[in-house]
Formats: structure tokens, sequence, C-alpha cells
């Protein structure tokens, strides 16, 4: 060890190597961590960052995890997509096939479809890669559904996340399209079908639509050009839009920290959880190898989009009950829901309603969903930050639209596979479209009431339990020979959890300075009556120590403080 | 990044070995937002309860007992272990099941790598996540948040360099120099749109392109992928064929050509056929030629059901009724399948009378 003396140093310093390193064991392994340790912060201060992040809170729910499915399977999806590309040719010039798989010998198909066959039939674990990487796309999309689901019903898209809702809405469109491009890319005949609907979606479209298509294909349906373009898109353009998108999203969590479920030591100044490092670090990167294991356990024993059994792409030849990946089941099922021979002529110009149609009421699903938060958050009026994450049941006019934008979607979905359950289940298909057309507008709205009752029925259950404990299941004998079951008071940490929530009334009309009431504190006010009419107030201390005092008799009262509009 | 600098709080500080004790505050109004925002139709009210503070941590088997503990490490090494178990069983797996014709040796391959990395994978994970749950301290901790929007003097300080640097620049004050400079970063994208009209071939026009197809007068009726001409004898009543227009496998678009102008026949009792007026030749003797690609986003209506006389498109089920000139009768299409003109040459080959008389395959705006 050599002692260096420098003057401009402000402190004694041994060995550089060695400086401001706490001393542990000293063995030759923990030396040369703290050496590079300290090389790597000299040159870019990343104690900095470890100490700001190495400490930062997680709460823990299971509902957490779905954001994270979500993306670790996108780095799965990263990592075997970068593996294709190695051997995928995005052509469609026109080749013979001439590999290992026999049936499909001599017959002329393109080039992409070409390679993708010999990625499956003659590299080593290349059908492996393809099936992860298709499993995974499928649970990619699943999981940021799933996820999307639980920041919707536990209202943690409020104020200061609202954004951030956004930009994870903008992240699940992507992933379809990049479920769809990569779906399109093999060339084969289901995928060739499902780019034929694209087409044909497309040019239905008024005034643009025989121009886009023709331009979307390089010429006339389906041309050679059209797997070259979606590869870009694919492999380029839509995964650089999406790790960006991922990257804010990322970036606004740890800006806006997580939400927390309401309980014991929980406010809304606080996140309570494990520390990033380690236990987090270990359960979260833990938890990446599971979903990457379980994917590739499910790619390794059953086979996903087995392309060498519908050949190459042909206008003419079909398969009856093929389906496209279920992301796009909404889509297609909303296609097939249009009644009969909608369409009519603007003078010389065909409009085709059955196109029209089913294009406009998805795109106002999707901006309905978009701007949910903006909507909430304008009738609630409430400017306030909120980090503690809803029970469901408390926000039950949300949970009701919730459920019945959940039912709209799952008509649509069951409608992608019409002719399946007609099939399966020996109905006519015109049966099973009629009745699908009718649930798509009746099964919403039972849907709706439905959640919206049992969330009030389960605020009331809590009530009820907080105000007069729940059943013990002890029955015992009175002196005077009747016999009563003995109800169990809570305790303050599990009464906590029920009762804290936030309570909405609807908004009382009021004349502004010069005695007018605008249209827009109009529209708010009746929005905010349907939001809150029918509403439970959380127990107050008062309630509970009144009922508290008259305890001696184990009476179960009738929710007393329960206000209704109807 | 998450608090700013001049918040004056350090939440890196914040130990996470928390005070038990000291969170168990009355709900006061939530200093996050809360103190100066605006609760709108919130019901704020002071008769609430306490927050009881965080349960104590319970404690593990594993805290109490050392041999629970001893087990526990077991338990993760061994993961471990096996996960690099799984890799060389990878690597022996992919030198023990190469792949030939056989299809089998493509399943093997594939279960055996695959369940390798699988081990490997699941090794580490669960080894991980069972460390972390039985061995690694589970003592919660807080952070304490901090409204998001940054304080008045962050914001203040963030209000005057815009304010400096708009009179530095005179951007406000110059609107002869704004407006035109916005007017320039308007317009400069506009040549990259333009450039996009490449991708697709010019001197075409799209609609007139979707206006024909291959068939022409005289063209032979071949069939579907052979080639080969379907005599009219041939076609007996309540037979379907795929068809083809002669020639098709050998121009250089094929595919484009086939899109368009792929047909299905069918023969059919001439007494049950509905024709309208103009369309008597149009059949020979009951055999009919209709356009196999639906008008609705144009899936090849492929299935014949002989019974009803019904085409049936098993994208969106789509139905046709051939007996009635293939008028939709049910799903979301519009339009009619077209009908090809068609009749017999001098060797009692099928051919068509001329092309379609319509734009056949999916709407379009343009088309008439
Ligand atoms: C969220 C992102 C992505 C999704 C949802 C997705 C989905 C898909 C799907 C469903 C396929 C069809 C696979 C098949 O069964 O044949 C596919 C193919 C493909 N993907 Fe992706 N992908 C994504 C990102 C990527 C990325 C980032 C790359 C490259 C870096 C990539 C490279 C490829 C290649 C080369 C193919 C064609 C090979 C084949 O079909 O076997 N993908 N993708
Ligand atoms: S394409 Fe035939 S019904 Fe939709």
């Amino acid at each position: 060890m050599s002692t260096i003396q420098r003057s401009d140093v402000p402190h004694e310093v041994v060995d550089p190597a060695f400086a401001e390193t706490p001393k542990i064991a000293n063995t030759p392994a923990s030396r040369f961590t703290s050496a590079a340790a300290n090389y790597i912060d000299e040159r870019t201060s990343i104690s900095a960052v470890v100490k700001e992040f190495g400490r930062k809170i997680f709460p823990d729910h299971w509902s957490f995890m779905l954001g994270e499915v979500a993306l670790y399977s996108f780095i799965v999806i990263l990592l075997t997509g970068t593996f294709l590309t190695f051997f995928f040719q995005a052509s469609m010039a026109e080749v013979t096939y001439d590999g290992t798989y026999l049936p499909l010998k001599g017959i002329d198909m393109s080039a992409a479809m070409n390679s993708t066959l010999h990625i499956s039939f003659d590299i080593r674990g290349g059908l492996l890669m393809r099936q992860v990487h298709h499993w995974a796309a499928l649970l990619f999309v699943a999981s940021i559904g799933l996820h999307m689901l639980r920041i919707f019903f536990t209202g943690a898209f409020r104020k200061p996340r609202e954004l951030n809702w956004v930009i994870g809405f903008v992240l699940f469109i992507l992933a379809m399209a990049e479920g769809f491009t990569g779906y399109s890319l093999p060339d084969d005949l289901l995928s060739g079908n499902g780019l034929r609907i694209i087409d044909g979606l497309v040019k239905g479209l008024p005034v643009i639509g025989t121009w886009t298509s023709y331009l979307l294909f390089g010429g006339e349906f389906p041309g050679t050009e059209i797997v070259g373009r979606l590869y870009t898109l694919h492999i380029l353009l839509l995964p650089a839009i999406l790790v960006a998108a991922l990257g804010v999203h990322l970036l606004l969590l740890v800006i806006n920290k997580h939400t927390q479920f309401a309980g014991p030591g929980k406010t809304n100044d606080n996140v309570v959880g494990v520390p990033i490092m380690p236990v987090f670090a270990a359960k979260a990167g833990g938890f990446f190898f599971i979903v990457f294991g379980v994917i590739v356990l499910m790619a390794s024993f059953f086979t996903i989009n087995p392309i060498w059994e519908y050949g190459p792409y042909d206008p003419s030849p079909i398969s009856a009950g093929t389906q496209p990946d279920w992301y796009i089941g909404f889509a297609d099922g909303a296609l097939r829901l249009v009644p009969s021979n909608w369409g009519f002529m603007i003078g010389p110009w065909t409009f085709s309603l059955n196109i029209v149609a089913p294009v406009v009421v998805l795109g106002l699903f999707i901006v309905v969903v978009l701007i949910y938060p903006f909507v909430e958050g304008w009738v609630t009026g409430d400017k306030r930050e909120h980090h503690i994450a809803d029970r469901p049941r408390n926000a039950p006019t949300r949970t009701a639209i919730g459920a019945a934008g959940v039912t709209f979607y799952a008509v649509l979905w069951a409608a992608a596979s019409s002719d399946l359950i007609a099939t399966h289940f020996g109905l006519s298909i015109e049966g099973v479209i009629r009745s699908l057309q009718i649930l798509l507008i009746v099964g919403p709205i039972i849907a709706y009431q439905a959640a919206k009752r049992v969330s009030l029925a389960l605020q009331k259950k809590d009530r009820e339990i907080a105000l007069h404990g729940y059943e013990s299941g002890r029955i015992v004998r009175l002196p005077g020979g009747e016999y009563i079951e003995v109800h169990e008071q809570l305790s303050d940490y599990e009464r906590w959890r029920l009762l804290s929530f936030e309570d909405y009334k609807p908004l009382m009309l009021r004349p502004d300075a010069k005695g007018r009431i605008s249209a827009g504190q109009r529209t708010r006010a009746l929005l905010s009556n349907w939001f809150f009419e029918d509403r439970i107030a959380p127990v107050s201390a008062t309630e509970l120590e009144q009922s508290h005092g008259d305890h001696g008799a184990v009476e179960a009262g009738e929710g007393h403080a329960v206000e209704s509009g109807h | 990044m998450a608090h700013d600098a001049s918040s004056g709080k350090d939440t890196a500080a914040t130990s996470s070995g928390l005070d038990v004790g000291s969170v168990g505050t009355a709900i006061e109004p939530s200093t996050v937002g809360h103190a100066e925002a605006d609760g709108g139709l919130a019901v704020i009210t002071t008769d609430t309860f306490t927050n009881p503070g965080l349960p104590p941590t319970r404690m593990r088997a594993t805290d109490l007992d050392p041999k629970k503990a001893r087990n526990a490490q077991r338990a993760v090494y061994t993961l471990f272990y096996l996960s690099i178990a799984g890799s060389i069983f990878a690597l022996a797996a992919y030198m023990a099941f190469p792949i030939s014709d056989d299809l089998n040796s493509i399943r093997l391959n594939t279960v055996f790598l695959g369940l390798g990395i699988t081990l490997a994978l699941m090794g580490i994970g669960l080894g991980a996540v069972h460390w972390a749950k039985t061995l690694m301290s589970d003592e919660e901790g807080e952070d304490i948040r901090h409204p998001v929007r940054s304080n008045d003097a962050t914001r203040t300080a963030a209000v005057q360099i815009f304010d400096e640097a708009n009179k530095e620049s005179g951007f406000g004050r110059r609107t002869l120099i704004r407006n035109s400079l916005i007017g320039a970063l308007v317009a400069f994208p506009l040549p990259a749109v333009i450039l996009f009209r490449g991708l697709a071939p010019e001197y075409n026009n799209p609609a007139a392109l979707l206006e024909t197809t291959m068939w022409k007068t005289g063209t032979r009726l071949t069939l579907d992928p052979s080639g080969l001409p379907v005599k009219a004898s041939d076609v007996t009543i309540g037979s379907a064929f795929h068809i083809i227009p002669e020639g098709l496998n050998d121009v250089p678009d094929r595919l484009e050509q086939k899109a368009k102008a792929a047909v299905l026949l069918m023969r059919v009792n001439v007494a049950d056929l509905t024709i309208s007026p103009g369309r008597e030749t149009w059949n020979y003797d009951g055999i009919v030629a209709y356009s196999k690609i639906c008008t609705h986003v144009g899936c090849p209506v492929a299935l014949f059901e002989q019974q009803t006389h019904h085409l049936l498109c098993p994208c969106h089920q789509s139905t046709f009724d051939v007996n009635n000139e293939c008028a939709v009768i049910f799903g979301p299409a519009k339009r009619p399948l077209p009908q090809l003109p068609i009749t017999v040459d001098g060797e009692g080959y099928l051919i068509a009378q001329s092309d379609f008389t319509q734009p056949v395959g999916p709407s379009f705006w343009e088309r008439s």
C-alpha cells in the first residue's frame, strides 16, 4: 500500500481506491466491490441515486403485481423478439418452400412465411423462442388490461395520477398494435385474412378509405410491401414509442409514489411498505424470473400459432372457426354485431355504415375510458391529492360504471366467437348474434345495477360490522333461558381498514354572483347526483360510541345513517 | 426527482424501521395537497376515528426459530443450485435433441430445452422470493409524501425564468417574428407528409383499379388452384367449385388478381332462381358464378350450404342467398355478391361473358 500525498485533496487519503470506504470485512471480494463502487461513484455520483432510491418504500398488495407482470412480460418479449429478428426475413418475395416440414415442400410462399417455418423447424430452440414471444405477447396485453382494471376500480387514477392513466392507456393501445403487427408478420393464411379484414375496414372509411388502403399496402391488396412495413412498425417505431411511454409511466410512478390501501398506520401522507433494497428488489427481481419461467413453461408444452397448419396466405381459401389473438376479439366482435344492410349512398358516394358504426362505437368507448379520470374529477370537484386506493365498494357508482364497461367489452369479445358458440351449443348463428346484439345494450345496464347494489350492500355490511361487531359463532345461554349469538367487536386495526374512506355528496346548485346558474354547473349537479345520490356515510366516532353505549343488548339495528335517493 | 430539492424535507433519510407509536395520530387534514386544496363535493367531517398506527410486526417462524431459519436458508440455496442444474440441463438438451425432419424431434427439442430453461428461471425466481419472505427483514418502513406540486418559491423562480427569457428574446413583444416563426414551424412538416405519397405506385387511381378484375369476355373458368378448365357438363346440381380465371397462376401479380377475381361456381335448379331483368342470360342452365370476395370486408365466402343454397362467410357470418342473386339475408354485409355472367364456349367449357359489372369485394367510398 503506497501512500500518496496530494495537496488538492481536502482530507487525508491513504489509497484512492479505498477512500471513504467504510471498514467492513476485508476479504478480497469485498475489497473488490468497494473499489469498484468507489470507481463508479467518483465518475457518476451514483451514491446519491442509491441514497435517494435505495430505501424507497413500496407498498405490498397482490393487485399491485399486475403492472409488474406487464413489465416483465415486455422484457421477455424484447429478448425473444430480438432473437427472432436474427432469422426472420420481412419480405414478400415469392419463394418455393424447401425446408424440413414435408407437407409444405414445393409450395410457393413469401420469404416471410418461409423464414418463420425455418425458425420453427430448422433452428434448435427456434420454435420455443417463437412460442415464448407469442405467449409473452398474450400475457403482456392481458396483464396490462387487468392492471388497468385495478387502477380503475380502486380510483388510483385520481389526482395526481390522471396523466399516468392516459399514458398507461396509450401503452395498452400500443400493446395491441404491437400484437397485431407481429401477428401479421409470418404471412400465413390466418394473418393474411386478418390483414384482409383490415384492408376491407380501411376501404370502408368515408372519403379517405380507398386511398389509405392503397398507400398502406403499396398498391392493391395484398401487394408485396405490407409485411416489410409492418415489420418496421413492429420492431422499430412501436417499440421505441412503447419504451419511451413506459419510461415516462414509471418516472411518474416514482414522482407520485405508489398508492396504498387504507389500513392502520397508512395515511394520505405516507407510504408504508418494504424498502427497495433489499426486500422489494429481491421479491420483484425474483418475480421477474418466475413470470419468465411460467411463460417458457407454457411455450414448451403448448403450441401457439402453428402457421404450418394454416399454410401460406392465399386470398381464396379460409377455414371456418378461426380466431384472431384474444385482444383483437372485441374489434372483430363489433364488426359482427352490425345488423344487415347498414349503409347508404350520398350522391355518387358509398357510405358504409356497417364499417363506420363499429369504428365510431369503439372510438367512443376508447375516448370515454381515456377521459374518465377528468370527468370524475370535474364532477367531484375534488382538487386534493389522493394516495389511498379506494375499495371498489366505497365508490359504488364508479364501480358500477366499470362493471358496465367490462360487460360491454365482454359482449363484444364473446361476439368474436359467435360461430364457435353456435356450433358448440348447437344454436343457430342468427340466434346467437341477435342475443348478443340485445345483450350489448342490456348487459351493461344490468351489470351497472347489480354492481351498484352489491357495492351498497357490502358497504352496509361493513357499517353493521363496525357498529355491532361480527357474529362470532359462539352461542351463549342467557340466565333467562334464551340463546344468543355473541357478537365480537372489531379491533381498532380492523375497524380502521373498514371505515376510513372518502365520502361525497351531490352538488347543491347555488346561483353565482350574478344570480345565474350556468349550464356547466347544471350538468355537474346532474352528474354528481347520479354519482352520489345513493350513499352510505362512513360510521362516525360519535355513532360508534353510541352503539357501544346501548350494546348490552346484542341487537343489530338497521343502518340508520343510510341516506338514499330512492 | 421525486421531491424537489427545495421542499426542505429529505425523504431518503426516512428510516425504514418505523417507530410504531409515532403514526397513531388523529386523522388531521392531510398535508399532501389537502390542506390548501379544495375537496369539492367531499364531505369533510371531524367526527372520525383515530388512525391506530401500524400494527406491531409479527414475528415469523424463521425469526424465532434458528432451525427454521437454517431450513429456509437451505431451501434458498438449493433452489439456486437447481437453477444452475436447469441451465446445464438446457445446454445438454440442446445437444441431445437435435432436430430432423421427424416432427417428433422438434417437439422433444422444444420440450426439453424449454424445461431446462424453465428450471433455470424458476430456481432463481422462487429462491429469491423465498429468501425475501423468510430471511430478509420484513419490517415495514414508511416514506413521507410531499405534495407533487412544486413549492411556491420554485414555481415563482420558474415563472421568472420564462419572463426573463421572454424579455431577453422579445418573443412576446416582437409579434411579427413570433407569428412568422409559428407559421414556419407549422409549414415545415408538410413536405414530410407529401413524401408518403410514394408509399404506393404513382399515376394510378386506386378506385379505378378496384373497378376491374382479370375476367374478360371469353376467359375460361378454371379450378382453384390447379387451373384446369371446367366443362358445364361436369357441374352437377348441388355441387360447388372454387374458380379462378384462366392464366391466373402465371401472372406476376397473382395474389392481387386472385384477391379480386376468385369466384364460386354452383349449379342449382333453374326454376329455383329468382332472376332480375337483364340477368336472364347470366347463368348457364342453372350454373351461376358469384364473386367469392365478401362485400363486407373481403374474406373469401367459402361455405356453400347445399340444402338452403346459402353462402356463408366464415369471418363475420354474412349469409347470401344464391337463389336470390346472392342478396344478403343475414350478417353485417350490405351488398349482394356480384354475379359473373357466364356461358360456354364451342368445346363446352365455361367462360365469362364479360368482367363483373360492378366492383367486387368490400364497399369503398368512390364505388357507385
Ligand atoms: C409489446 C411488444 C410486442 C408484441 C405484443 C409482439 C407480438 C408478436 C406476435 C404476436 C408475433 C407473431 C409470432 C408468431 O406466432 O409467429 C410477433 C412476431 C415477431 N416479433 Fe414481436 N411483439 C412485440 C415486440 C417485438 C420486438 C420489440 C421485437 C424485436 C426486437 C419483435 C420481433 C418479432 C419478430 C422478428 C417477429 C416475427 C417472427 C415470427 O413470426 O416468428 N417483437 N410479435
Ligand atoms: S368479411 Fe364476410 S362477413 Fe365480414
